[in-house]
Parts: structure tokens; C-alpha cells; sequence
């Protein structure tokens, strides 16, 4: 029981971290109707941005880890969500109206380019980051066996169920999300009544941006090390989140994204850390076969 | 006429505080970019990490974005003497000292050499535009007219395949007994085919039934691993294994396919690439089977007829320069594995072109077109894409098998999905379901990194930024042009 609750915990914390990247793919494929394949990517910028912020702080003194965090935090968003913009800009922008598959190209190119240029000017070995938030809850004494409920995973849950609401919020009530809505309905239709569809756009990847780099950040305090590597699967598996979920339903990413977490940490508990992935995909495969839409995505009917 | 229109467009008043508005936002957000990821640096230092400032390299590249947009801006406004009058001899002074005394340019730029280059290489081209749209009295071209130029480019080079491929076939032939063909020229040209190959194979699977595949890489591992392993079980030679690898490839496109009938198009990718990734974790960790992350290593090396290439022969048999009564060199091995990833290759594109004519392959062009229509035409889609998956991969485990022999070591190392992104994008850049433009691109993709291997670390990262700048230019591949495969009416000259 002890040890079911504790990858419950871990998978929980994981999954927030899959969901908070599967939204930036989910609403991106929403409105152009493109797998972003750099998602990953800036999931990974947001990462190094953090840890690099953490330096500065730490050699500034600016020790106090409530601070500090914010403080990351804010600086991580605001600086990758100017590569989201940027992403769009450069790669996708000019190609809206091509093939869909010229558009996937040109994010394969972006991903090998932002990995290859983040391993070119910070290096290529792993980052080591020292614990910044210590300590945690111990409940639920089982043989020699603890439950621990760490700060930090209180903390990676907290925010992101903050993230979600304010996001849903922000989707559900303001103009811009309604403007969101709207392109996702048709692009033509919203430009002929008024709505700036390269501007929606542009603001949906910077949204999509920032909350893969508070993603990153997560990733970073939560296993402590970092790679320019780390992207590629973590973008992978939040996309099979976000496909799992129903691609386009911003629920449905994060309940994929839960799913994926909490699929990994039991695989890994119960039976081998190695075939985690593999069990990752094996059920994304069942899923769609039996529900081609995803858990919470609506059906796809083709109009002949 | 026109000259008169233009000459006007030249004198209309120049806007200069929103040209400074522009390049002063590319400036902010190149800013922006670099601060974070090139302003600092995390050095190792013992007991953990440090960081180290760059903000020297910040400034530069924030000058250099600022001033750089403004050329192009300047020349869209029609002010080309003013940037030609900058740009050309920045380039000219700043090429002649990188050539001289590079450690002066390194002061005022940056510590890279390749990175200052291209920086004179820029302003060299905002300068050679400016001096052609001096020159000509007209703006350049603009993007949809050049599309326009290289459409019928791409469509002249499609209609001349009948004679260019046969070129490119003589070239290929010649090329190992050609002068300059060394042993590295010849490693990279065996890369290349075997990269054409393998394009030539996923073609089938996306070009011409529009399946879109990610995980091609997989039937290249299967075959890689289905000879190595039937060779260091059973002790198995290469002409053995090459049809049973196909064959293994096969078999995995087929169980692949099976899940995946009903899906398509992105769902279809991730699927596919996940299985990839499957693909590769099962190899990495059955330990027991595939050796795991250590590889198999002393894979045979293919025979010719039964002759080795080696230098002495093993007991009862003959090497293959005695049999010919030839000198032993070590580069015939190299010329012999050309060769027969040549005839691989074309092999391949000779199975593609028929098969195109067969009724599979009609069909395969008929689904990629519209699936819904197909199925009322009575045409069996579950058949028809299992078919697309089993032959793609048939010859995905040729290439695989071959590439095995060729290293004689493999490791999960070699099948990551960078791979499959690699093949496609050859097929994608070549232009979809063009054989000639698979050509092309894998010479561009392939080829000319490997020439550039002193760039190293930044080889990759010109790997990324071409497939995106070539894409931008040419969304539909380099030599997009589909002309149907079969018309009812012979085409009226």
C-alpha cells in the first residue's frame, strides 16, 4: 500500500510535468493543425534558462529558495516564451499555407537546430543542480518502508493546478482566448470577422512557451540534472500525452499527461525501469486503435 | 516603361524612424535570445557549477541584428546605394583580416571563426543584392516569382530525368576508378548511396502512399540486427542474411501496420515514431539477445561470389585479388562495398519505378490522394498500406543489412530517431515522391556535411537550420512536381 501510494505521488508529479508540455502541442495542433516537433525543445530552454538563473542567483547571495523560485520562474517565461514567438516567426509563419508536411519538416530542422545550438554554447555534459527545496511530508509508516511527500512535489502540483485554472480562465474569458476559440474553429472565417490570426497565433506558441519552460523548471528542481538531450523524449512522450487526451481538448492534455505519468511510475515500480517507454507507447497504441480521438477529443468525421 | 515605374519607387522619401522601429524589435529580440543562453555560460567547476558572463557577444550580436535588419529593410525601401556603399567594404575589410589576421576580427566579434564568416558572408550578399538591384534598376525577384523559376526548374529537371539519370548513373559507375576518388571521397559517396537508398524505400511508404512514417529507422535496425545476429548465431554470410534481413523488415513493417491501419496523419506519425523508439529500447536492453548498449561487434564482411576481400584467405579458400590474380589493396574492399550498395539503391529505384505501373502501386497513389474514394472504388486499403509498410521495409532491412557489414559493429547507438528524421526529410526536401530529387537531396543533406566535418559541433546545427531554410524557400521539396502517373489522354503538345 505504502509503495502503490508512493508511485501514485511520483507519477502524479511526473505527469504534471508531461501535461504542463502536452498543452503547448495540443493548442498549437488546435488552432494550425501542426505538431510543433520544437515543443520539446523549449521545454528543454526553459530548463537550462532556469538552472542558469539559479547560478546568478546563488552567486549573488539571493539564496532564499521561495524567492528564488519566483524569481526563475518568471525569468524562464519571459525569456523562452521569446523563442516560442521567434519559433513561430521564423518556421512556421511562412509556411501556413503549404503542405502540412513541409511544416513538420521545418520542426525537425528547428529541433536539431535549438538542441545542436543550446549543446554548442553550454556544452554537452550533463548539469547538476543542488536541491533547492528541501525536506517534505512522511506519513503512512509501512514496515521500514515511508511515504514521502516532498515540498517540492506539493510545490510542482500546487502550480500547476494554478497554471491550469488560471489558463482555463484565460481560454474561457478573455478575448484573446475567445479570439483562440474562434481560430481554432477556422482561421479564414476569424481573420474575415476581425480577429488578428497572426497575432492569436504568435500568442498562443509564446503561451505555449512559457508553460513548457515552467515545465522545465519543474524538470530541473524535481531530478536536479539536465541535458540539451532532455527535450526529445520528454517532447515525445507529452505529445503522445496530448494524443492520448484527445489532441486540440486542453483537458484531455492534461489528463494525458497524468496518464503517461502515472503509467511510467508503475511500469517502473512493478515491473522494469527500462521498458517504461515502451509501455508509454504500447498504451497510446491500444488507445488509439479502440479510440482513435483520444480519451476526451472529439470525433473527426471526414467530409467527402 | 517599367524602368521609369522604378526609377520613381527609388526616389520616394525614406521612412526613417519606422526602418529604425524595425530593426530596433529584430535587435530586442535577438536580445532577448542570446541573453539567457549566450550571455552566460555554465562552467564545471570542482564541487559543482559555476557561470561565466558573455556579454560582449551579447552586445555584438544585438549590433549585428540591429544593423543588419536595417540593410535588409533599406533595400526593400528601395535604397540600395546606401547599403552597398556600407555593406561592401565591411565584407571586403572584414574578409581580407579574417584571412590575414583572424585574431583582430575575433576582438570585435566573436571567438568563433566559422560564426564571423558567416556574418562577412551576409554582409558580403547584402552587398552583391544591393549592387544587382543597382545594376538591373528593378527590385529582386520577389518570393512567389522565384518559386515560380524554381517550379520550372524542378519541372525541367523531372522531364529530363530520362537523360540526367542516366548521367548520374555513368558518374556513379566511373566514379571509384575516377582520380580524386579516395578513400574518404569513397566512404562518403557509400554514405550517400546508402542514405539514397533508404530514401528510395521510405519514398514507397510516404511519397507514394502518403503514409507518413516516423520511425523508419526501425526496419533499418531490424535488418541490421536480424544479419548481425544471424550471424554471430549461426554463423551465417551476408548474401544469406541480406534477404532474410528483408524479409525480418518485413515482417516488422507488417505488425507494425496492423495497429496503425486506422489512423492517419499525425496520429500516424506519432505512432510510427514511437515505434522507433520501442524498437531501439528493446534492443538496448535485452541484454541477454542483442548485447545491449555494447553492440555486436565482428560482423562479416560480405564475399564476392564466395572470394573474401582480405589479404590471405582463410584455410581451403581463395582471396579475392589471388582468384583475379590482382596486387592486394586494401581500397577494394571499400570499391567492391560502393558497388553493392549501388546496385542495392537501384535496385530499389528500378522495383519503385515498375511497381508504380503495377496495380499496387497505382492503388498506393489512388489512397494517398483520398482515402474515402478508394474505398468506394473497391480498392482494399487495410491491403494496399500493409503492402506500402512491408516493402518500405523490406528495403529499409537491405540498407540496414548493408549497413551492418559496412561497419562491422552495431549498438542501438546508430538507430536513434534522428535517423528517421534524416530519411525524411531527404524524401520531403527531394520533393515527395520524386526519385531524382532523393538524389539530390541526400547529396545536399549528407554529402556536404560530411565534406565540412572540421565544423563538427556545428554541423549538426547547419543540418537543422538548412532543412528549415529549405523548406521555407521551397515548401513543396526542391524538385516538387507531380505530373500524373497515367493520363487518359496522351498529353497534346
Amino acid at each position: 500500500m505504502g509503495y502503490f501510494l508512493q508511485q501514485l505521488i511520483n507519477g502524479a508529479t511526473l505527469g504534471m510535468i508531461y501535461g504542463l508540455i502536452a498543452i503547448g502541442y495540443t493548442m498549437v495542433y488546435g488552432i494550425i493543425g501542426m505538431i510543433n516537433f520544437a515543443h520539446g525543445e523549449l521545454f528543454m530552454i526553459g530548463a537550462f534558462v532556469s538552472i542558469i538563473t539559479f547560478l546568478i542567483l546563488g552567486l549573488t547571495g539571493l539564496g532564499w529558495a521561495p524567492l528564488a523560485l519566483i524569481i526563475v520562474l518568471i525569468v524562464t517565461m519571459l525569456l523562452t516564451s521569446v523563442y516560442g514567438w521567434a519559433l513561430e516567426r521564423v518556421a512556421y509563419r511562412p509556411l501556413r499555407h503549404s503542405p502540412r508536411l513541409a511544416a513538420l519538416i521545418t520542426a525537425i530542422g528547428m529541433s536539431i537546430f535549438l538542441q545542436n545550438y543550446v549543446q554548442l554554447l553550454q556544452g554537452a555534459r550533463i548539469k547538476p543542480l543542488q536541491p533547492v527545496v528541501k525536506g517534505g511530508l512522511q506519513f503512512l509508516q509501512d514496515g521500514p518502508f515511508t511515504v514521502t511527500l516532498s515540498y517540492l512535489q506539493i510545490l510542482i502540483i500546487v502550480l500547476t493546478i494554478c497554471l491550469m485554472v488560471g489558463f482555463t480562465v484565460l481560454i474561457n474569458r478573455t478575448a484573446l482566448g475567445r479570439a483562440q476559440r474562434a481560430c481554432q474553429q477556422d482561421l479564414g472565417m476569424a481573420s474575415l470577422i476581425g480577429i488578428n490570426v497572426d497575432r492569436t497565433i504568435s500568442l498562443t506558441f509564446v503561451m505555449g512557451a512559457s508553460l513548457a519552460s515552467v515545465a522545465g523548471l519543474m524538470f530541473l528542481v524535481n531530478y536536479g540534472v539536465i541535458d540539451f538531450y532532455i527535450g526529445f523524449l520528454a517532447g515525445i512522450k507529452a505529445f503522445t500525452a496530448a494524443v492520448l487526451g484527445g489532441i486540440g481538448s486542453l483537458p484531455g492534455a492534461m489528463l494525458g499527461g497524468l496518464l503517461i505519468g502515472l503509467i511510467e511510475a508503475f511500469w517502473s515500480g512493478y515491473f522494469t525501469v527500462e521498458y517504461k517507454d515502451v509501455a508509454a507507447f504500447s498504451i497510446l497504441v491500444l488507445v488509439l486503435i479502440f479510440r482513435p480521438t483520444g480519451l476526451l477529443g472529439k470525433p473527426d468525421i471526414e467530409k467527402v | 516603361m517599367a524602368v521609369t515605374q522604378t526609377t520613381v519607387i527609388l526616389h520616394t522619401g525614406l521612412d526613417i524612424p519606422k526602418v529604425l522601429k524595425e530593426a530596433a524589435a529584430i535587435a530586442a529580440v535577438v536580445f532577448a535570445l542570446c541573453f539567457g543562453l549566450l550571455g552566460f555560460k555554465i562552467e564545471d567547476v570542482p564541487g559543482g557549477l559555476s557561470i561565466i558572463q558573455r556579454f560582449g557577444a551579447v552586445v555584438t550580436a544585438t549590433v549585428l541584428a540591429f544593423f543588419g535588419r536595417m540593410g535588409v529593410v533599406l533595400l526593400r525601401e528601395q535604397r540600395p546605394l546606401l547599403v552597398l556603399v556600407v555593406a561592401l567594404p565591411i565584407a571586403v575589410i572584414g574578409i581580407v583580416i579574417l584571412i590575414t589576421q583572424p585574431q583582430y576580427v575575433r576582438l570585435l566579434l566573436f571567438g568563433s571563426a566559422v560564426v564571423n564568416w558567416l556574418i562577412m558572408l551576409f554582409a558580403l550578399g547584402l552587398a552583391a543584392r544591393a549592387a544587382w538591384i543597382l545594376w538591373h534598376q528593378q527590385p529582386t525577384a520577389a518570393g512567389e516569382q522565384r518559386a515560380d523559376v524554381m517550379d520550372r526548374v524542378g519541372a525541367r529537371v523531372q522531364q529530363s530525368a530520362r537523360f540526367v539519370g542516366p548521367i548520374l548513373l555513368g558518374l556513379a559507375i566511373i566514379f571509384p576508378f575516377l582520380p580524386a576518388a579516395d578513400r574518404r571521397l569513397l566512404d562518403i559517396a557509400i554514405l550517400v548511396v546508402t542514405y539514397i537508398m533508404l530514401g528510395w524505400g521510405l519514398n514507397i511508404v510516404v511519397g507514394l502512399a502518403g503514409l507518413l512514417d516516423l520511425g523508419y529507422v526501425a526496419f533499418y535496425a531490424v535488418g541490421a540486427y536480424s544479419y548481425a545476429l544471424l550471424a554471430q548465431y549461426f554463423d551465417m554470410g551476408f548474401w544469406i542474411c541480406l534477404p532474410f534481413a528483408g524479409i525480418m523488415s518485413a515482417f516488422a513493417g507488417i505488425i507494425l501496420g496492423f495497429p496503425v491501419l486506422r489512423l492517419r496523419g499525425d496520429y500516424l506519425a506519432i505512432v510510427t515514431l514511437g515505434f522507433g523508439e520501442m524498437v531501439r529500447v528493446i534492443l538496448l536492453n535485452w541484454y541477454e539477445f542483442t548485447n545491449g548498449p555494447d553492440g555486436i561487434s565482428g560482423i562479416p564482411r560480405p564475399t564476392f561470389f564466395g572470394l573474401p576481400l582480405t589479404r590471405s584467405a582463410p584455410e581451403g579458400t581463395e582471396t579475392f585479388h589471388s582468384f583475379f590474380d590482382l596486387t592486394y589493396s586494401p581500397i577494394d574492399r571499400i570499391i567492391f562495398l560502393y558497388y553493392l550498395i549501388l546496385i542495392l539503391a537501384l535496385l530499389t529505384n528500378a522495383f519503385t519505378l515498375r511497381i508504380r505501373k503495377l496495380p499496387v502501386g497505382r492503388a498506393w497513389e489512388a489512397l494517398r490522394e483520398d482515402e474515402v474514394a478508394c474505398r468506394s472504388l473497391g480498392i482494399n486499403p487495410r491491403n494496399t498500406k500493409l503492402t506500402a509498410f512491408a516493402i518500405g521495409a523490406m528495403f529499409g532491412g537491405f540498407g540496414g543489412s548493408f549497413f551492418a557489414t559496412r561497419q562491422g559493429f552495431i549498438s542501438p547507438e546508430s538507430f536513434t530517431f534522428i535517423e528517421s528524421a534524416i530519411i525524411l526529410a531527404i524524401v520531403v526536401l527531394g520533393g515527395m515522391g520524386s526519385q531524382i530529387g532523393v538524389v539530390f537531396a541526400a547529396i545536399l543533406l549528407i554529402g556536404l556535411p560530411e565534406f565540412f566535418r572540421e565544423l563538427q559541433q556545428y554541423r549538426m546545427l547547419a543540418f537543422g537550420a538548412a532543412m528549415v531554410a529549405i523548406m521555407v524557400w521551397r515548401p513543396r521539396g526542391l524538385l516538387a512536381h507531380r505530373e500524373p502517373t497515367i493520363r487518359l489522354m496522351p498529353k497534346s503538345k
